[in-house]
């Protein structure tokens, strides 16, 4: 679509209508995301050492509360852009569900997270 | 408004799915999920393709939302099952737009894709065909949608809800924290708005909670149901699951949603803007 406001080499869309939906899991790292401003929290989600695909994993700040949620792509990956501080991640899926606790700071924080049968 | 004109379980829509009179509508930003595989017979509907005008920043006008149905073989007196992933956040933007233009008979799917997905009902990849049809729009209905001057105009009189998670309305940060944080707008809130993130009117599995757990939420918060509401979050997707739920299931009367939200509102010159957990004064 020659109208299109997102341009397909980068995937960048102008800020005013950037949408808030989830992007695809497991895409390399923009270029433009500055790894020394950014705190990145991304991982794997497992079952019995094999990764989950379609696994819906959410990021809950300190308090518990919501802050975002991805599904893990075909190689079970998943990525945050958050802030330093403490954080759970949460995983919901057919094979299980599970959690961690991630300490994070600016830069790449990478977690496994395995599922247990639930 | 109630609960059952404005939303279906997912044991109802199993059991109804390809029956006549009934269509199936998949939303979504990224219609990749989709692709490999739906709730058999639904179309897709893709926001931003579809619902958004590709140069200027508003949503499709009346002949354009008229043009999509007809298209996707919508009628006038079809009842819609809007779903979608992340956690319908699209599907609910895009109800709010079916009842902005007059359709009738609408509904959402409780639970939307992520429910399904773990209650492990059918997907298909087959697409369905489904003749085009003459559909006719209303004008739009501008009593459920806000614009920036009735915000500014709002504080310290109507209710303002901020659905954003608590670090996007304090501004510890500027985009959900699946984004890169990097934006242009001014980090914060409209002065008395509450912060009701939009997550707390749902389970973990995405279905609504309910009406009693849903007043009880909104109570505690300090809305005021004797007045006016707009929602807001950052660009009106998560606003619009708010919306549904104040307006479709508990059926206020006077809801808005404020589509330009904190990418519009923060980045205005001159308006007030407040840091911090606190809602601030007008």
């Amino acid at each position: 679509m020659s109208a299109s406001t997102t341009s397909p080499a980068t995937g960048l869309a102008p800020t005013a209508d950037a949408s808030c939906g989830a992007p695809a899991q497991g895409l390399p790292l923009p270029p433009s995301v500055d790894l020394t401003k950014e705190t990145v929290i991304s991982g794997v989600v497992t079952a019995g050492d094999q990764p989950v695909s379609g696994a819906y994993v959410r990021l809950l700040d300190a308090t518990g509360e919501f802050a975002a949620e991805v599904v893990t792509s075909a190689a079970g990956q998943f990525r945050f852009f958050a802030a330093p501080g403490t954080w759970t991640l949460r995983a919901l899926s057919r094979a299980g569900t599970g959690d961690a606790q991630v300490t994070a700071d600016r830069g790449i924080t990478e977690v496994t997270l395995a599922l247990a049968a639930s | 408004m109630s609960r059952d004109n404005a939303l279906v379980s997912a044991d109802w829509a199993e059991k109804n799915l390809g029956a006549a009179g009934i269509v199936f509508v998949e939303v979504d930003e990224d219609t990749s999920a989709y692709d490999a595989g739906h709730i058999p017979g639904a179309v897709k509907i893709d926001w931003k393709k579809d619902l958004q005008d590709p140069v200027r920043r508003d949503f499709v006008n009346k002949q354009q939302f008229e043009a999509l149905l007809s298209a996707k073989g919508i009628s006038n007196d079809d009842l819609v099952v809007l779903y979608g992933g992340n956690n319908n956040w699209f599907a609910a933007y895009a109800y709010w737009y079916f009842k902005l233009y007059g359709h009738e008979k609408v509904r959402l799917l409780d639970g939307g894709r992520k429910k399904w997905e773990l209650d492990n009902r059918p997907l298909t990849t087959e697409v369905p065909t489904r003749p085009a049809t003459n559909y006719v729009a209303s004008d739009p209905d501008l009593s459920i949608r806000a614009f920036r001057d009735e915000v500014v105009a709002s504080i310290g009189s109507k209710n303002l809800v901020d659905v954003r998670s608590p670090d996007e309305y304090a501004g510890r940060l500027l985009a959900p924290a699946h984004l890169p944080q990097e934006v242009a707008q001014r980090p914060g809130h409209i002065p008395t708005a509450i912060n009701v993130p939009w997550s707390k009117a749902a389970n973990e599995d995405g279905t609504f909670k309910s009406d009693e757990e849903l007043r009880a939420l909104y109570a505690e918060a300090g809305l005021d149901g004797s007045k006016p509401t707009i929602a807001y979050c950052r660009i009106g997707e998560r606003s619009s699951h708010t919306w549904f739920v104040l307006r479709e299931l508990l059926g206020y009367q006077d809801v808005k949603n404020y589509d330009g939200s904190w990418t519009e509102y923060g980045s205005l010159v001159g308006v007030p803007v407040v840091l911090g957990d606190q809602p601030g004064s007008a």
